[in-house]
């Protein structure tokens, strides 16, 4: 059964989700990758705390295009690779007051237990999926450091619509990603005795 | 400009039309999956994104890749009409959102802006004999480069040795270490043999080979479909979730080596697996994939 969301998200709304679910996203969130990690946790700046409250960070570098009017339109906008955040994640999830993280590949120990501690979630994206992704993006809201990170980097406070998501990691220490980790290692451990 | 106009298409087509062997072992992979199973799910959304990029003409994956490019050329051309053609059709190509800018100096961090850059787009070129031209085309992402590895036997952490055996071993090895990690279900290409560089060369080519296309040998060819089956019983399954299909295809391809060393490079091609090519015959254009 697919579940739908909105931004922003009550923690009780976040805890409910277990490792598994498939959910539908909808409101504002914000894309935020290595240049934005680092600054949230060494400078704390409240530009952007407002738009994260209650919010979720999407791990993404974006195509976009400019229109004759001035405003952005996303063109392709899958996934990044999550962990290359995971030094900071925990702490900008805590500092923020995130509810979850979107991204690919999953993330590690320190992460979940900032999920746990301050009630987050991990939503999977499918990656490679940058048009279909792009086409829920209905709006850009707002775009922050975007002269001195570049378009990827950048921070883009975008609107989106049905974005389909996996929670792959809860607030309660699940982590589909460690599950399967150990069962295919049992098995390749299994295929390499062969 | 007739030329650059040429490429221009073969990227954009390259960026935004997955090929239709891609596609269909993807279709299979959906319909291996149980219903509501997040593998399912995952696959669901992957072929609707292929067949919305490819109505749209916008890139499949925002990771357009780094462009590699390989060009058979006749008797009497010169590399620098083809480095000049791929070179503007790339700027151009960015300019129009085929492709996300993806050349960054390491050493500034500077990107460069247009996807050229120091040895970008990597260029290889070999004459032929024919009057015509060929030019295949890769587009290969970043998160699948980054789980490509490479292995010197014998390694004994695995208890690989010097054969087949061995060989075996460190492939299944390297698609367990990449987990989900390389937007799987991935398609991996193996250079056993030369040295640390053509072995991964040699991986890299296997990527030409269309899915379900079989070494001419049977040693060669049996081991990639026993790997097959057996890859795919890993349960990886798309993007890490767990599921049924975790590699699309293996392909292994081998050259001699030096007496002293046994390299195997294992490549990796995300499920976006972007390949054209375009032929030049009698000032004619075509395309394939």
């Amino acid at each position: 059964m697919t579940i739908k969301l909105k931004t922003p998200i009550s923690e009780e709304d976040i805890r409910k989700l277990k490792v598994g679910d498939e959910v539908l996203l909808s409101g504002i969130i914000v894309t935020a990758r290595d240049q934005a990690h680092k600054l949230m946790v060494e400078e704390k700046p409240d530009f952007i705390r407002d738009y994260l409250k209650e919010s979720v960070i999407y791990h993404c570098g974006p195509v976009v295009r400019k229109n004759e009017d001035g405003s952005w339109s996303f063109v392709s906008a899958g996934p990044t690779t999550s962990i290359r955040e995971e030094p900071y994640q925990a702490d900008v999830i805590c500092e923020y007051n995130v509810r979850g993280v979107i991204g690919k590949g999953g993330m590690g120990k320190k992460t979940l237990d900032g999920f746990k501690r301050c009630g987050a979630v991990y939503f999977h994206a499918v990656g490679g999926a940058g048009t279909l992704i792009a086409n829920t993006v209905k709006r850009v809201v707002d775009v922050l450091k975007l002269e001195e990170f570049g378009t990827p980097e950048a921070f883009w406070v975008i609107e989106v619509e049905d974005f389909p998501l996996v929670v792959t990691m809860d607030s309660h220490g699940n982590s589909i990603h460690e599950e399967v980790l150990e069962k295919s290692t049992e098995v390749a451990k299994e295929l390499l005795n062969k | 400009m007739e030329l650059k106009n040429a490429i221009l298409e073969l990227l954009r087509r390259a960026a935004t039309d997955l090929p239709p062997d891609i596609e269909k072992a993807l279709k299979e992979a959906h319909d291996r999956e149980g219903e509501g199973t997040p593998a399912r799910a995952v696959f669901k959304t992957i072929l609707k994104n292929v067949e919305l990029a490819r109505k749209q003409s916008t890139p499949i994956c925002q990771d357009t890749g780094s462009l590699i490019f390989y060009i058979d050329f006749p008797v009497g051309d010169t590399e620098e009409k083809y480095r000049k053609a791929i070179e503007e059709a790339a700027i151009e190509a960015t300019k129009k959102q085929y492709l996300r800018p993806n050349a960054v100096n390491p050493i500034t961090g500077k990107n460069s802006g247009t996807n050229v850059g120091i040895n970008h787009p990597y260029i290889h070129f070999h004459q032929w004999d024919k009057d015509e031209v060929r030019i295949r085309l890769l587009l290969k992402g970043g998160g699948s480069e980054n789980v490509g590895t490479q292995y010197k036997l014998p390694d004994s952490s695995l208890g690989a040795g010097r054969d087949l055996k061995g060989i075996r071993k460190v492939i299944i090895d390297a698609v367990l270490k990449a987990q989900g990690k390389g937007c799987s279900p991935g398609t991996i290409g193996v250079g056993i043999g030369g040295d640390r560089v053509t072995s991964y060369i040699l991986s890299k080519e296997q990527f030409f080979r269309k899915i379900g296309e079989r070494h001419p040998e049977k040693d060669i060819a049996e081991l990639e479909k026993a790997l097959y089956d057996d890859l795919n019983k890993l349960g990886i399954g798309p993007m890490g979730f767990g599921g049924k299909t975790t590699v699309l295809d293996v392909f292994i391809d081998y050259q001699h080596r030096h007496p002293a060393t046994f390299f195997v490079a294992i490549s990796y091609n995300c499920w976006a697996f972007r390949r054209k090519a375009l032929a030049i015959k009698n000032g004619e254009v075509s395309y394939d994939d």
